[in-house]
């Protein structure tokens, strides 16, 4: 008994500072219709600050109440500058572009922090006055917990309080649901906007400082955060607060009492609760289905089914492939044999959210699965290459076809959680299975047959199935099937009405993407010559998404140019300085304020017009 | 006419690629209520939508008071003192009737009607009875007066009323009918879209047909009461 309630109480405990994070990040979502990928990096900034602040001002209670309050507005203030100077700039661009703005942003802050901090883990004491514990049916526990437990509750009320008593919520609610109108009846969005990046932004920062005395500051907070607080939201339902409260608690008393009972589930748990819940609520607990903006494909032009004379440059630009790459030298043909293989990974992404109007953050899933299917068969059935690169592609379809049955029934952000989810379930399972996996160490000696050994001809076999399958992609695309898939992202109830089976089609789509997104993660388990979890790591879904972004979603050239741009850009940065994520993330931030299409999209535009003036 | 309080000229809109205003003239007067007639999707919500400033102008220009506001934002022309009420009324349904008011709350506007939330609660007095209920909860008919009511509180000189009978009972069409001319009489100017040509009839001084986003037909609410052959060819269904 006394076990059960002691856990009942840590649960409580962490629950505040989720509680914390998520709702700010619900909060701005709400209004902006932002997902700000860069609340994970707020809350970690308001852990490091109030980490200096506290060491800086004098150790009594104010000195450690003052510094995490001016922890709390510091972030709140770089919110809001972030929001005038960067996001005031794309409210016009489609929803996953200001994802991708706001993960440069991510980027920028996680270089700017270990430059400022450095990587080593920073904890602060607790505060004085609260240091010491209390006796709760005979045993220890902190006081500090105690008044973290009181924060989560005290923070709701205020919160209802601003939003429920005073016009400045009112407007943010109204806005929330239809904020054309509340421009319409003369009150200006970007200010508004601006107070509630503000909020969101501080109630991260409030959160991260809170925690510290609880968990060191550390350079993983910024991602491990935000795909905690996606969760919760998620969880919660999009835009509810109370939601929120009621997911952090779910959640962080489910972990507190699952780390007890089966440790390993820890990592995993926190997802099946919100694939379970997005099961039965795909809104969440107390989400509706509100005025979801419209995913992907929103602004999508209609594709060109181009005018068959694209082999005029196709075929040319295959053979100079073929050929160059070579000619240059062993480095070159690595270099670009990465490429051509997460070429296919972002068409398949692409195929998805572009063609399929289906986001997804956790396309890694497939393509992980697909790299361990390979390593699996050749080490455990001493398959040879061929077969594992066919088995690749299956084990990724197959795991699309179990998840796909409740992912596809899902759309926009939801979705994209869900497939998030997935991405995370598979990562732990390779990281803790260490027995089959291998788990952190991976699975070594995953070589190519003899005869494909070398690295021309293998480059050149991996040339052949890439461009075999961007090829199929293509063709899949301007099918039937994938007029029905396109006109379901554009007009569901349409579709549904001219007798397409809508949840078919997606879920055939799903597993398509998977199949191709498989066979780039066989592929590149054998360039490499091993697998780890990284490859099914949520920066590696980030990854494809940047390329797939990068390139533009509105075109099928988009994927290839994206990863052009996307490995030359790491290749090139990472040359020169050690703060490539950095400036990455700065080009990114740079491309999506210049280029809201896309590099491909842009140029497309520009060759539309320059044909219209001819 | 004086000087006009609203000018619109050559406004031409378009929705992507597809153009749906051309060269688009209307001139209101002080105190005038015109009546927008036309046909679905002959571009009257169009029209108002750009003259609040929520759809972008191809070309042409708008002028409030002599000003261009054409290419302002919505906020920023809301703010000069013109009122919008969209068709479907977007009433914040989380939000009570009271809170909706409060939301569109604007300072007092010399030359326009000062309006609190008393003043419209005696307007409408069905409003006064529901001060707390979620805007979500109501009837159209209700729901329509709140949209007005909510767009009254930014103190407006030019009321843009988009199709303000459309779905209502016959009962509650006069009651709307009646709200109208006193809110002439307060001294207001209405631009007012209608399909429905015996409500205009009961409010509006002037009309204007809109066709396929081109305007056909000018002159006075009576003379085009008169003309059943213009009422044939453009509005008849």
């Amino acid at each position: 008994m006394d076990f059960v309630v002691i856990q009942l109480l840590n649960g409580l405990a962490s629950a505040s500072s989720l509680f914390l994070v998520a709702c700010g990040l619900s909060i701005i979502f709400g209004v902006t219709r932002i997902v700000n990928f860069a609340h994970g990096s707020f809350y970690m900034l308001g852990a490091y600050i109030a980490y200096s602040l506290v060491e800086l001002l004098p150790r009594t209670p104010l000195g450690f109440w003052g510094g995490v309050a001016l922890a709390a507005l510091a972030v709140g203030a770089i919110g809001g500058a972030v929001e005038i100077a960067l996001l005031k700039r794309i409210y016009r661009a489609p929803e996953l572009f200001q994802l991708l703005a706001t993960f440069g942003v991510v980027l920028v802050v996680a270089d700017l922090a270990l430059k400022i901090w450095g990587a080593e883990e920073l904890l602060a004491p607790r505060p004085p006055g609260l240091r010491g514990a209390v006796m709760i049916l005979g045993r220890a526990f902190p006081q500090y917990d105690l008044l973290l437990i009181a924060v989560g509750p005290v923070v709701l009320a205020a919160l209802w309080l601003l939003f429920h008593r005073t016009r400045w919520g009112a407007l943010v609610r109204a806005a929330t649901q239809d904020r054309d109108m509340v421009a319409a009846l003369g009150v200006n969005q970007g200010r508004l906007f601006t107070g509630v990046f503000f909020l969101g932004s501080l109630l991260a920062g409030l959160g991260g400082a809170l925690q510290l005395p609880r968990e060191a500051a550390n350079l993983q907070m910024d991602l491990s955060t935000i795909a905690e607080a996606f969760v919760i939201t998620v969880v919660g339902g999009m835009g509810s607060i109370a939601g929120a409260y009621v997911a952090a608690l779910l959640v962080a008393v489910l972990q507190a009492f699952g780390i007890v009972v089966f440790p390993k589930i820890t990592l995993v748990l926190i997802f099946l609760v919100m694939a379970v819940v997005l099961a039965f609520r795909p809104y969440g607990l107390f989400g509706r289905a509100a005025a979801e903006p419209r995913a992907a494909g929103a602004e999508a032009q209609p594709l060109g089914a181009g005018d068959g004379r694209a082999w005029r440059w196709v075929v040319p630009g295959l053979a100079l492939l073929a050929v160059l790459p070579p000619l240059a030298g062993g480095y070159a043909v690595s270099v670009v044999t990465e490429i051509v293989i997460l070429a296919l990974f972002a068409a398949s992404l692409h195929f998805m959210m572009g063609p399929g109007g289906m986001p997804s953050f956790g396309h890694a899933a497939f393509f992980g699965l697909g790299a361990y299917g390979a390593a699996l068969a050749a080490r455990d059935v001493g398959a040879p290459m061929l077969l594992g690169l066919a088995v690749a592609p299956v084990a990724a379809a197959l795991l699309a076809l179990a998840c796909g049955w409740f992912c596809v029934r899902l759309s926009g952000v939801y979705l994209a959680m869900l497939t998030l989810a997935v991405a995370q379930i598979v990562w732990s399972v390779a990281f803790q299975w260490t027995g089959i996996t291998g788990g952190d160490n991976g699975i070594l000696g995953v070589w190519p047959a003899d005869w494909a050994r070398g690295k021309t001809v293998f480059y050149l076999l991996t040339l052949l199935l890439c461009g075999g399958s961007l090829w199929l992609l293509r063709r899949i695309v301007f099918a039937p099937f994938g007029a029905a898939l396109r006109g379901g992202r554009d007009a569901p109830r349409r579709a549904e009405a001219s007798g397409i089976d809508l949840t078919a089609v997606r879920w055939t789509g799903f597993v398509i993407a998977a199949l191709f997104a498989g066979l780039a993660g066989g592929l590149f388990a054998y360039s490499k010559g091993s697998v780890f979890p990284t490859y099914i790591a949520i920066s590696r879904s980030i990854d494809a998404l940047l390329m797939v972004l990068l390139g533009g979603i509105g075109t099928l050239a988009g994927p290839p140019v994206g990863a052009v741009v996307f490995v030359g850009l790491q290749e090139e940065i990472s040359r020169y300085t050690d703060l490539w994520r950095l400036l990455l993330g700065l080009v990114i931030i740079t491309l999506v304020v210049a280029f809201p299409e896309g590099i491909a999209g842009f140029a497309a535009r520009w060759r539309r017009r320059a044909e219209g003036a001819t | 006419m004086a000087q006009a309080l609203l000018e619109v000229e050559k406004l031409n809109v378009a929705y992507g690629r597809a153009h749906v205003l051309f060269d688009l003239d209307l001139a209101l007067g002080r105190g005038e209520v015109l009546a927008l007639l036309g046909r679905n999707g002959a571009g009257k919500s169009t029209t108002l939508k750009a003259i609040i400033g929520l759809l972008r102008a191809q070309s042409g220009a708008i002028r409030f008071e002599g000003a261009r506001i054409d290419g302002a934002a919505a906020h920023a022309v809301a703010r000069l003192g013109i009122g919008y009420v969209p068709e479907d009324r977007r009433i914040f349904a989380e939000l009570t009737v009271a809170e909706n008011l409060d939301v569109a709350r604007q300072k007092p506007r010399p030359g326009a009607p000062y309006w609190t939330p008393e003043a419209l609660y005696a307007l409408f007095p069905n409003l006064a009875e529901m001060r707390r209920r979620p805007g979500g909860r109501m009837s159209g008919g209700e729901q329509q007066m709140l949209t007005i009511a909510r767009t009254l509180m930014g103190n407006p000189l030019l009321l843009l009323l988009d199709e303000p009978s459309e779905g209502l009972a016959p009962k509650i069409v006069e009651a709307m009918a009646d709200t109208i001319l006193r809110l002439k009489a307060e001294g207001l100017t209405v631009l007012l879209s209608e399909q429905n040509l015996h409500f205009a009839a009961r409010v509006a001084d002037r009309a204007a047909i809109i066709e396929k986003g081109r305007i056909r037909y000018g002159g006075t609410m009576a003379a085009l009461i008169a003309d059943e052959a213009a009422q044939h060819a453009y509005l008849s269904a």
